[in-house]
C-alpha cells in the first residue's frame, strides 16, 4: 500500500509537469502579444520591448518554462535589473502583470469562496440525492419512485444558468426575500454569508442531486437483487439490517468515486454559478484571466485545480481500498 | 382454512396446493401451481427440474422469502405443525435461519464481499439470540472446523474472495447450520463447483445431516447427484410436480415421460457407449402462456397415445400409482410402465 501511494505520487508529479508544459505551449501558440497587453493604448514600442524583457517574454519558451519550474521550488525575482525588483518566494506560481499581484495571492484570495461554494453544495446534494435515491429504490415501481425519478428528470434537464437566473429574478428581485448576493467570509458575517450562498448552493446542488438520485436508486436496486442480500434475509436478519448493512453498504460504495471526483471538479471553480452570483471564486478568476490573456494566472490556476483533481483521484482510490476489501492496491 | 388442532402424527414439512404467481406487464407468471409435498423428519427430498420449473420458487416460499409486494402466495405450508403462509413477517424472520436454513448455488455471490466470513457467521447467531461476541466467535470457529475448513482460526478472519469455491460453500453451510436448524434447503449447492469439490460438499451435507438430524430439501437439475443423497425425489415441470417417488423407484420405474426424458439425458457409466444421450426436444413452456392441457404435452412424444386428445385439453392430476409413487400423466399406468421399461432397456444397452 505504501509503495502504491509513493508510485501514485511520483506519477502525479510527472502528470503535473506535462500539464503545465501543455498550458505553456498552448498559450504561446495563441495569437496576441502578452507584452503588448501589459500597457495601455498609448504605448510606445520601447515600453513594450522593455516590458517584454522585464516579463521574460524575450526568452525562448523552454527557458521561460524552466524559470517557471524553478520558481515553484526556489522562488524567483521578476525584473531583477530594474530599480524595483519583484520577489516571488517559493512556491512561486508566477506574477500577474495585468493585476500586479502574485498568482498565488490571487488564487489564495479566490479559493475560500470556491471552497465554501463547493462544500455547501456538495453536502446538500449528497444528503438529498442519496436519501431520495434510497427512498425511490425501496419503493421501486410505486408512486414515490416515479415521483422522485420525475423530479430527477426535471432537475437534470435544467441548465444551471437558467435555474440561477430564475432564482435571482424571483427570490432576490421580485419577492426580495434575500439581498442581492455579495460574498463575505463566513467568519466575518455568517448570516450574510448564508444569505449569499444559499442560492448558488441550490443551483449547483440541483443538477447533482438529480444525478445522485438516479445513481443511488439504480445502485441500491441492483444490490437489493444480489445473492448476498438474499442470504442476509435467509439468515433471519431484520429487514432494516438487510437493507442498511448489506444492501446499502455495497450499493453506495461506488458513489464514493463519483462523489470524490465531482467535489474535486467543483473545487476547481464553478464558472457559470460564480459568474451569475458574482462570487469572486476560482471559476470567475479563471474566466477573467483567460479574457485578459493573463498567462501566469492561467498557468497557476490550471496547476492548482489539476493538482486538486489528481489528489482527489488518489484519495478516492485509497478510500475505495479501505471500504472494499476486494480492492488490492499494488 | 387453518385448523388449530392438527393430528400429532404429521409429516415434518407438508405443503398443500402451493401456488406462487407474479403479476407482470406481460401477464400473470404462474411460477408454481398446485404443489403438494410432504417430508418426514430427518429425510432428504430432492426436487429436480430444469430452470424455470418452479423448484427454487418453492424453496423460497418455504423460507418465506417471496416478496408479498410483488407476488401472491396461496396454499398451505406446515412446518412441524406450524402454518407458514400468512404468518406475520416478524415470525417468519424469526423462523428463517433458526428453524429453516438455506444455502445457495453460487457461494461467491451469496457471501457478502465486504465482511469477514467469521463476522457473517456470528451475525447469523446474533440474529436469533443474545450472546457475547467472544462466545459467538468461538461457536463460529467450532462450526468452521466441523464443516472441514483447515486452520479455521486463520480462515475466520478471511474475506470471501480469499477462499476457494469449495471453502466458500463450506462457510455457507457453517452459517446455515450455526443455529442448529431443523431443516436445510440446499438450492443447487454444487452447481457452481468443480466436480471433485461437488462430491465433497454433498458428502459433507449428508454427514452433517446424520449428525444433526436435519431434514434436507435438495434442489437440483442434476439427476446424477440425486441418487447419492436423496430418499425421495419430486420432479417438477412447468411450475408443478409431475412425479414423486422414492429414489430407487424413480430410477428403476419412472412413469412420467418427462422423468424418463431426464433419465435418458444423463450420461451413465453402466451404459453402452453406443447408446446416444437423448435430449428432450423443445423448450420449457412460458409460465405466462402455459399449455391448456398437460404442461408437458408439447414436448411429450407419447401424448397421441391418449384417447380423445385429453393431453391437449385436460390438466392431469397427480395420482398415486403405487405406495409413495405419484404421477401426473393421462397415460394408463400399464402403458406408462411399458414405455418406461422399453426406454430403460434401450438405455442399458439391452434389446
Amino acid at each position: 500500500m505504501a509503495a502504491y501511494v509513493v508510485r501514485r505520487l511520483i506519477l502525479m508529479v510527472a502528470l503535473l509537469f506535462v500539464l503545465t508544459a501543455a498550458v505553456f505551449v498552448l498559450f504561446t501558440l495563441l495569437p496576441g502579444d502578452p507584452a503588448r497587453l501589459t500597457c495601455g493604448k498609448a504605448c510606445s514600442a520601447q515600453t513594450i520591448e522593455a516590458n517584454r524583457h522585464r516579463l521574460g517574454y524575450d526568452q525562448p519558451i523552454l527557458t521561460q518554462y524552466e524559470e517557471f519550474l524553478s520558481g515553484l521550488f526556489v522562488g524567483r525575482t521578476f525584473s531583477a535589473d530594474s530599480p524595483e525588483p519583484i520577489v516571488c518566494n517559493a512556491p512561486c506560481l508566477g506574477y500577474s502583470f495585468t493585476r500586479h499581484e502574485q498568482v498565488l495571492t490571487l488564487i489564495a484570495k479566490a479559493a475560500p469562496t470556491t471552497f465554501w461554494l463547493a462544500i455547501g453544495a456538495f453536502i446538500m446534494w449528497i444528503i438529498t440525492g442519496i436519501s431520495l435515491g434510497i427512498f425511490a429504490a425501496l419503493n421501486h415501481g410505486h408512486w414515490p419512485d416515479r415521483l422522485v425519478m420525475g423530479i430527477s428528470l426535471v432537475g437534470y434537464s435544467l441548465p444551471s444558468f437558467f435555474i440561477g437566473l430564475v432564482l435571482i429574478f424571483f427570490v432576490v428581485i421580485k419577492w426580495s426575500w434575500l439581498p442581492f448576493p455579495s460574498y463575505v467570509s463566513p467568519f466575518d458575517n455568517p448570516f450574510q454569508f448564508l444569505q449569499t450562498m444559499i442560492l448558488p448552493w441550490i443551483v449547483l446542488a440541483v443538477l447533482n442531486t438529480a444525478f445522485y438520485m438516479r445513481l443511488t436508486r439504480n445502485q441500491v436496486l441492483e444490490t437489493l437483487n444480489e445473492d448476498y442480500v438474499r442470504t442476509a434475509r435467509a439468515k433471519g436478519l431484520p429487514e432494516r439490517t438487510v437493507v442498511v448493512k448489506h444492501a446499502l453498504r455495497a450499493g453506495l460504495t461506488p458513489l464514493v468515486t463519483a462523489a470524490g471526483m465531482d467535489l474535486a471538479y467543483l473545487l476547481g471553480g464553478a464558472i457559470i454559478t460564480e459568474s451569475i452570483f458574482n462570487l469572486p471564486g476560482l471559476g470567475a478568476l479563471a474566466v477573467s484571466s483567460v479574457l485578459e490573456s493573463d498567462l501566469p494566472l492561467i498557468t497557476g490556476i490550471t496547476l492548482v485545480t489539476s493538482t486538486v483533481i489528481i489528489v482527489a483521484n488518489l484519495v478516492v482510490d485509497l478510500l475505495y481500498a479501505v471500504i472494499d476489501p476486494r480492492v488490492r492496491l499494488a | 382454512m387453518t385448523t388449530p388442532g392438527r393430528p400429532a402424527e404429521h409429516p415434518f414439512l407438508e405443503i398443500k396446493d402451493l401456488g406462487v404467481a407474479f403479476p407482470t406487464e406481460d401477464g400473470l407468471v404462474r411460477a408454481v401451481e398446485g404443489v403438494s409435498l410432504s417430508i418426514e423428519r430427518g429425510r432428504t427430498l430432492a426436487i429436480v427440474g430444469e430452470s424455470g420449473s418452479g423448484k427454487s420458487v418453492t424453496a423460497q416460499a418455504i423460507m418465506g422469502l417471496i416478496d408479498r409486494k410483488i407476488a401472491t402466495v396461496t396454499g398451505e405450508i406446515w412446518l412441524d405443525g406450524q402454518e407458514l403462509i400468512g404468518l406475520p413477517a416478524d415470525d417468519l424472520q424469526a423462523l428463517r435461519g433458526a428453524q429453516v436454513a438455506m444455502i445457495f448455488q453460487d457461494p461467491m455471490s451469496s457471501l457478502h464481499p465486504f465482511y469477514r466470513v467469521g463476522d457473517q457467521i456470528t451475525e447469523a447467531i446474533n440474529a436469533h439470540r443474545s450472546i457475547r461476541a467472544k462466545a459467538a466467535r468461538a461457536m463460529a470457529l467450532e462450526m468452521l472446523r466441523r464443516v472441514g475448513i483447515p486452520a479455521p482460526e486463520r480462515r475466520i478472519d478471511d474475506y470471501p474472495h480469499q477462499l476457494s469455491g469449495g471453502m466458500r460453500q463450506r462457510v455457507m453451510i457453517a452459517m446455515a447450520l450455526i443455529n442448529a436448524p431443523k431443516m436445510l434447503i440446499a438450492d443447487e449447492p454444487t452447481t457452481a463447483l468443480d466436480v471433485t469439490v461437488q462430491a465433497q460438499i454433498l458428502e459433507l451435507i449428508t454427514s452433517l445431516q446424520d449428525e444433526f438430524g436435519i431434514t434436507v430439501i435438495m434442489i437440483t437439475h442434476d439427476l446424477g447427484i440425486v441418487a447419492d443423497v436423496a430418499d425421495d425425489v419430486a420432479v417438477m415441470y412447468g411450475g408443478r410436480i409431475v412425479e414423486v417417488a422414492p429414489t430407487g423407484v424413480l430410477y428403476a420405474q419412472p412413469e412420467m415421460p418427462y422423468t424418463l426424458g431426464l433419465l435418458s439425458s444423463i450420461p451413465r457409466m453402466d451404459r453402452e457407449l453406443s447408446v446416444r444421450l437423448e435430449p428432450i426436444p423443445g423448450n420449457p413452456p412460458s409460465p405466462i402462456h402455459l399449455p391448456l392441457g398437460c404442461v408437458f404435452q408439447p414436448r411429450c412424444m407419447y401424448s397421441d397415445r391418449v384417447a380423445g386428445g385429453a393431453c391437449l385439453s385436460v390438466r392431469p392430476d397427480l395420482l398415486a400409482t403405487a405406495a409413495g409413487h405419484l404421477v401426473r400423466c393421462h397415460l394408463p399406468a400399464e402403458e406408462r410402465r411399458q414405455i418406461s421399461q422399453g426406454v430403460l432397456n434401450v438405455l442399458a444397452g439391452g434389446s
